[in-house]
C-alpha cells in the first residue's frame, strides 16, 4: 500500500504529463490544419503534372528512345527504396507504419535476391532501420532544423535520386509515405517513381493532339526530373499532414488516459486517507475506553 | 469564336492565378509566343521570362514551367513564379549578380548558360 506522500506525488506527477500531452494535442491541432491546407493546396499542381505526362506519353511514337525515367531501364535488379518518416516521434504509430510498410517490401525484394539501396528521409525512420538495413542505407536526408518544407527542399532530393539514375545506380525507385485520409487514419503507401508508372490507358476519351514545342522527348526530358520532385514533394506534405494527425490522436488518447489514472488515483487516495483517519479515531476511542 | 480562355497558374504551394483572360504571353523556350482564344493544343516549356496577362494587366516572373493549353484552358505549372509586384528592385538585383555568378562558372553546359543568359536579360530589362 502506497503511503498518502507517494499518492499525492504520483497524482500530481500524472497531472503535469497530462498537461504537456494537451498542450501537444493543441499545438499538433494547430499545425495540422496549415498542414493539410498546404496537402490541399499542392494537390492540383501534381495533378496536372500527371496528366500532361500522360499526354506527352501517348504523343511518343518510338518507344525504344523515350527517355530512360518513362520506360526504366528495362532492367529490375536494383531497387532504391525512399523512406520518409517524421523528425520527431510521440505522434503513435506514424513512423512504425511507414517502417514496417518499408521493412515487407524490403525482405521481399531482398528474397528474390536484389539489390536493395535505401535513401531515408526524417530521423526516425533511419533509427528504427539502421540496425537491420543499415548497411543498405546510402544516403540519410532530415529537416530537423526547417520548420516548413519547401519545394526547393523535395527537388533537393529529387536532383540527388536523378543522379544516381543517371550514374546507373538502380533500377527502380519506390517511395514510402502515409497518405492523409483524415485525422484519425493515415495510411501507408508506397509509389513507384522510376520508372513512371503507366496508368491504365483505359481513359480514350480526349484523342486531342497536341502541338508540342520543342520535341516530345525534349518537353519529357525536362518534365520528368520535376516530376519525381513533385512527387516527393506531394509525399512530404501528406507526410506532414499525417504525422500531425497522428499526433493530435495519439495526444487526444493520451490526455484521456492522464484523465483516468488521475481519477483512479484520486480514489486510492482519498480512500486511504479516510482508512487512516478511521484507524486513528478507533485508537483514539479504544484508549479512552480502557480508561 | 470565343473571347476569352481560361487561365490558371499553379504552383506545387498553391494556385495563384485563375480567371479569364483575353491573351497572355509567355517566354517559351524557343521565343516568346502569345496564346490567344482557340488557340491549338499545345505543350511547351519556359526559360526565365515575365509572363504577362491580358496585356500588362498582371505580370509574373518565372524561371522555369511546363505549359498546356487544350480547348481553351492553360495550365502553366512553375515551382520558380514571383509575382512583378511582390518584386524589389534589391531582389532584382541580388538575384542578377547570382546569375552572373553562375554563368562564370566553368562547368554549366550549353542549355544552362543559354538559360542563364536569357535570366540576365530578362531581369535587366524589368522595370519597376
Amino acid at each position: 500500500m502506497p503511503s498518502l506522500d507517494d499518492l499525492r506525488k504520483r497524482i500530481s506527477s500524472v497531472k503535469s504529463t497530462q498537461k504537456i500531452t494537451k498542450a501537444m494535442k493543441m499545438v499538433a491541432a494547430a499545425k495540422l490544419r496549415k498542414a493539410q491546407e498546404m496537402a490541399e493546396n499542392g494537390r492540383p499542381y501534381s495533378d496536372k503534372m500527371n496528366v500532361i505526362i500522360q499526354n506527352l506519353s501517348k504523343g511518343i511514337n518510338d518507344p525504344l528512345n523515350a527517355p530512360k525515367l518513362l520506360i526504366g531501364s528495362g532492367d529490375d535488379k536494383t531497387h532504391l527504396c525512399v523512406v520518409m518518416t517524421a523528425d520527431r516521434g510521440l505522434c503513435g504509430g506514424f513512423n512504425t507504419n511507414i517502417v514496417k510498410q518499408a521493412k515487407n517490401y524490403f525482405n521481399k525484394i531482398l528474397k528474390e535476391s536484389k539489390n536493395l539501396k535505401i535513401i531515408t528521409v526524417g530521423t526516425k525512420g533511419l533509427d528504427q532501420l539502421k540496425r537491420e538495413y543499415g548497411k543498405y542505407i546510402v544516403k540519410k536526408i532530415d529537416f530537423k532544423n526547417k520548420k516548413q518544407i519547401s519545394f526547393k527542399d523535395a527537388s533537393l532530393v529529387g536532383d540527388e535520386i536523378v543522379k544516381l539514375f543517371k550514374n546507373n545506380e538502380f533500377d527502380k525507385c519506390i517511395i514510402f509515405y502515409n497518405k492523409f485520409k483524415n485525422v484519425m487514419t493515415q495510411i501507408p503507401q508506397s509509389q513507384q517513381l522510376i520508372p513512371a508508372k503507366k496508368e491504365d490507358e483505359t481513359k480514350t476519351e480526349q484523342e486531342s493532339s497536341y502541338d508540342f514545342e520543342p520535341e516530345e522527348d525534349e518537353i519529357l526530358e525536362d518534365l520528368l526530373p520535376k516530376n519525381i520532385s513533385t512527387q516527393i514533394y506531394k509525399g512530404f506534405l501528406e507526410n506532414s499532414a499525417s504525422e500531425q494527425g497522428s499526433r493530435m490522436t495519439a495526444m487526444d488518447n493520451a490526455t484521456r488516459n492522464a484523465g483516468d489514472l488521475v481519477e483512479k488515483l484520486t480514489i486510492n487516495y482519498n480512500r486511504s486517507r479516510q482508512a487512516a483517519i478511521t484507524k486513528e479515531l478507533i485508537e483514539i476511542i479504544s484508549g479512552a475506553e480502557s480508561l | 469564336m470565343n473571347e476569352n480562355f481560361n487561365i490558371e497558374i499553379i504552383s506545387p504551394e498553391k494556385k495563384l492565378f485563375a480567371e479569364k483572360g483575353k491573351s497572355i504571353t509567355i517566354p517559351s523556350f524557343e521565343g516568346e509566343m502569345t496564346i490567344l482564344p482557340d488557340h491549338i493544343s499545345i505543350i511547351t516549356f519556359l526559360r526565365p521570362g515575365v509572363i504577362n496577362i491580358n496585356e500588362n494587366k498582371k505580370k509574373y516572373f518565372v524561371e522555369e514551367g511546363t505549359v498546356e493549353f487544350s480547348k481553351n484552358n492553360l495550365t502553366i505549372l512553375s515551382s520558380t513564379i514571383i509575382d512583378l509586384d511582390s518584386l524589389s528592385k534589391d531582389v532584382i538585383s541580388s538575384m542578377l549578380e547570382d546569375s552572373k555568378k553562375e554563368l562564370n562558372q566553368e562547368n554549366i553546359d550549353d542549355k544552362k548558360r543559354y538559360i542563364i543568359s536569357h535570366k540576365i536579360d530578362c531581369l535587366s530589362q524589368i522595370s519597376l
